[in-house]
């Protein structure tokens, strides 16, 4: 390998490849619970999901051998614990907060209890378009291999956003979020809309977790996703429900996760705990500074339980 | 102690009476077996039995008890360093009547294992690691450790060789004295190739951190390091990174070399199957089980992963050798002239700590050449 010496240079490229490596998971759980919330409803359950996708992505990538189809088997499982969530949440009195923490604990539960033989074995890789080629540095080769599945994420968040304004679909989805009773005025069934809402959210976060287990890192292990999920979830409330921001967010906390290692690559050791409590510091200042207390949250959808 | 523990005995026979008596009662248990089941051990581990790393050295070692007659092994794995751990150990001793535990992650010593060490005095007790103080800790507990940074000292001149920028990186969870330990091991046998070589560390904060470590990973290549190895639960994600990215890499806990078979140059392994024997050993026979158990490589307590394709000529001769000098015993990774990455002195000329040496379970600090902070 070349030894070539970059130095201080590491930094900025550690947090620019740490942006694209390590965001594309909260990416795509951001961008389903987006939808989800948009249609008036939290689903807590996709860190469940999030685990379950990375686990049902790896077991049938090693029994088949094509990445691809453990993809696409992640995404309808996801899809299933969606659509669970969406059924169980349409009877009365159900609370879906609660049903998303007991998803939680059941898809991870259920994830390492059908995961167990797959710890060992290696399963392949979803392949990486080599962007950085240009460069003969080898860091930035490295940093510039970006997943398919990241070009995808960024891609659905600008069409999501597009479409959220400019469909039939999307406007559908806003009615429901924001008024049930205007959705029936308008011969529209809330349950049904929040049904397919929370299963398409469900399989957003099920292909997240592929790309966990079948590209970076790159394995399944129990702690493979260690509270990803839960915090793209609240993301999507620091990125107001807008699919570009959730985008945005999801960079941000990429690039700062990889600043505490790279800080101590470069020889800044010192109080390391701290740099890694970065992104949560970061998001508690952001929040602060954009909070009101004379007027509710910009963009939060009327129907969502936290907000009513 | 002796008497305490005949006691204790006693106590463990009434206890298998009772659960012989429970067998018959409930019909479900021939009489042989429930006579035979002498004892039953338990085993904590704190991640999954098959993670390539920490917990499955220790669920090997209890594999290895599964065929000694009269012994029945219990296992229970991802149990939180929490009061989760407590109940563990109660369902254990309660339900399957454990007469040994053996709680194998660091943060269940204090004050989880010691809680149930009161609760419990008849049954005995004995955690993986350094905790145990005769002074402090009662008598039904124990620890047992083995000088694994011996390993890492041979993983360190394996590297040394191979390595051709000088610059090693080591990816670890904590600044405990045991990872402390590790990397000043590490670097030291890389130093016996080469003075020069410098070791970059990074510490991710927890034992199992799998998108944190490939990160780690990530950024040390970056800086042009090619040989890492680590100190987290499991190597597995910070092998197949480090190997992805071209880097060499040395193991620890197990052997990690079906993962990347080309770029594994050795690891450091522990043999737990022969601390358990020893411990389950003294079980059966009726003798006080040790409080305080500590091996290297010379007592077969760890042991060193085959050499990978990689490892050159010459490295292969200083490994042979310097494993041939720690196997005869008293070997000294940590001695003087040396001075900590801080400045401070360490060891002085003529001054060497054995592998033995109980301030080494106290260690600090970072040895002049390791890049990176305790704190």
């Amino acid at each position: 390998m070349d030894a070539t010496e970059i130095g201080l240079w590491g930094v900025p490229l550690a947090i620019l490849g740490g942006a694209i490596r390590v965001s594309t998971p909260f990416i795509f759980v951001s961008l389903g619970e987006a939808i989800t919330e948009r249609s008036g409803r939290i689903n807590l359950g996709l860190e469940g999901t999030l685990v379950f996708g990375a686990m049902t992505a790896y077991a049938v990538a090693v029994m088949t051998g094509s990445p691809w189809l453990g993809l696409t088997a992640a995404a309808f499982a996801g899809l299933c614990f969606g659509l669970f969530h969406g059924w169980i949440c349409k009877f009365r009195g159900v609370n879906d907060i609660a049903i998303g923490i007991a998803l939680m604990l059941f898809g991870s539960g259920l994830a390492f209890f059908f995961g167990k033989p797959f710890i060992q074995p290696s399963a392949p890789d979803l392949p990486a378009i080599p962007f950085g080629a240009w460069s003969d540095i080898p860091q930035v080769q490295a940093a510039l291999d970006v997943n398919v599945l990241f070009l995808i994420g960024a891609a659905l968040a600008v069409f999501l956003w597009w479409a959220f304004r400019n469909t039939r679909a999307g406007l559908i989805l806003r009615v429901v979020g924001d008024s049930s009773d205007a959705a029936r005025a308008m011969g529209l069934n809330p349950d049904t809309v929040r049904l397919i809402a929370t299963g398409v959210g469900g399989a957003l976060a099920g292909i997240g977790g592929a790309y966990l287990s079948l590209y970076y890192p790159g394995s399944w292990t129990e702690g493979i996703s260690s509270g990803q999920g839960l915090m793209a979830v609240a993301l999507v409330i620091f990125a107001r429900w807008n699919p570009l921001g959730c985008f945005a967010a999801a960079l941000l906390f990429g690039g700062a996760g990889a600043l505490g290692p790279a800080l101590q690559s470069v020889g800044v050791t010192q109080g390391y705990y701290l740099f890694y409590a970065a992104p949560y510091i970061l998001t508690l200042i952001i929040m602060i500074a954009t909070s009101s207390p004379s007027r509710s949250l910009a963009g939060a959808p009327g129907e969502l339980s936290i907000t009513k | 102690m002796i008497d305490r523990f005949m006691l204790s005995r006693r106590q463990l026979l009434k206890t298998s009476a009772a659960g012989a008596a429970f067998g018959l009662a409930s019909a479900s248990f021939p009489i042989s077996r429930a006579l035979a089941a002498a004892a039953t051990v338990g085993f904590i581990y704190v991640g999954p039995k098959d993670d390539y790393g920490y917990n499955q050295a220790h669920a090997e070692g209890a594999a290895a008890l599964k065929g000694i007659d009269g012994i029945n092994i219990v296992e229970e794995e991802n149990v939180p360093e929490t009061v989760d751990v407590q109940k563990t150990m109660e369902s254990m001793i309660n339900l399957d009547g454990a007469s040994l535990i053996f709680p194998t992650s660091f943060g269940y010593f204090d004050p989880h294992m010691l809680a149930m060490c009161a609760k419990f005095p008849d049954v005995q007790f004995r955690h993986c690691g350094g905790m145990w103080n005769k002074d402090k800790h009662p008598m039904n507990a124990g620890s047992y450790f083995g000088y694994i940074g011996m390993g890492q000292y041979l993983n360190g001149v394996v590297a040394g060789h191979t390595s051709k920028t000088k610059k090693l990186g080591f990816v670890a969870a904590k600044p405990i004295p045991q990872v402390l330990l590790n990397i000043n091991s590490f670097l030291l046998g890389a130093r016996s190739v080469d003075p020069t070589i410098t070791c970059q560390v990074i510490f991710t904060g927890e034992w199992s951190l799998a998108v944190k470590e490939a990160e780690a990973t990530n950024a040390l290549v970056d800086q042009g390091i090619d040989v890492v190895t680590c100190h987290v639960d499991s190597p597995k994600v910070v092998v197949e990174t480090a190997a992805g990215r071209g880097a060499f890499v040395c193991g620890y806990h197990a052997n990690q070399s079906p993962l990347a078979p080309e770029k594994y140059l050795t690891g450091a392994e522990w043999n737990w199957a022969k601390v358990y024997k020893m411990f389950v050993d003294d079980l059966v026979a009726g003798k006080p089980l040790p409080n305080f158990t500590r091996g290297g490589l010379a007592d077969g307590f760890v042991k060193m992963s085959p050499l990978g394709p990689a490892v050159s000529e010459a490295a292969r001769k200083q490994f042979d050798a310097t494993l041939a000098e720690m196997t005869k015993g008293g070997f000294s990774v940590i001695k003087g002239p040396l001075k900590s990455n801080k400045g401070g002195v360490v060891a002085t000329e003529g001054q060497a700590f054995a592998e033995t040496a109980i301030e080494l379970e106290s260690m600090d600090y970072l040895v002049e050449g390791v890049v990176g902070s305790t704190a």
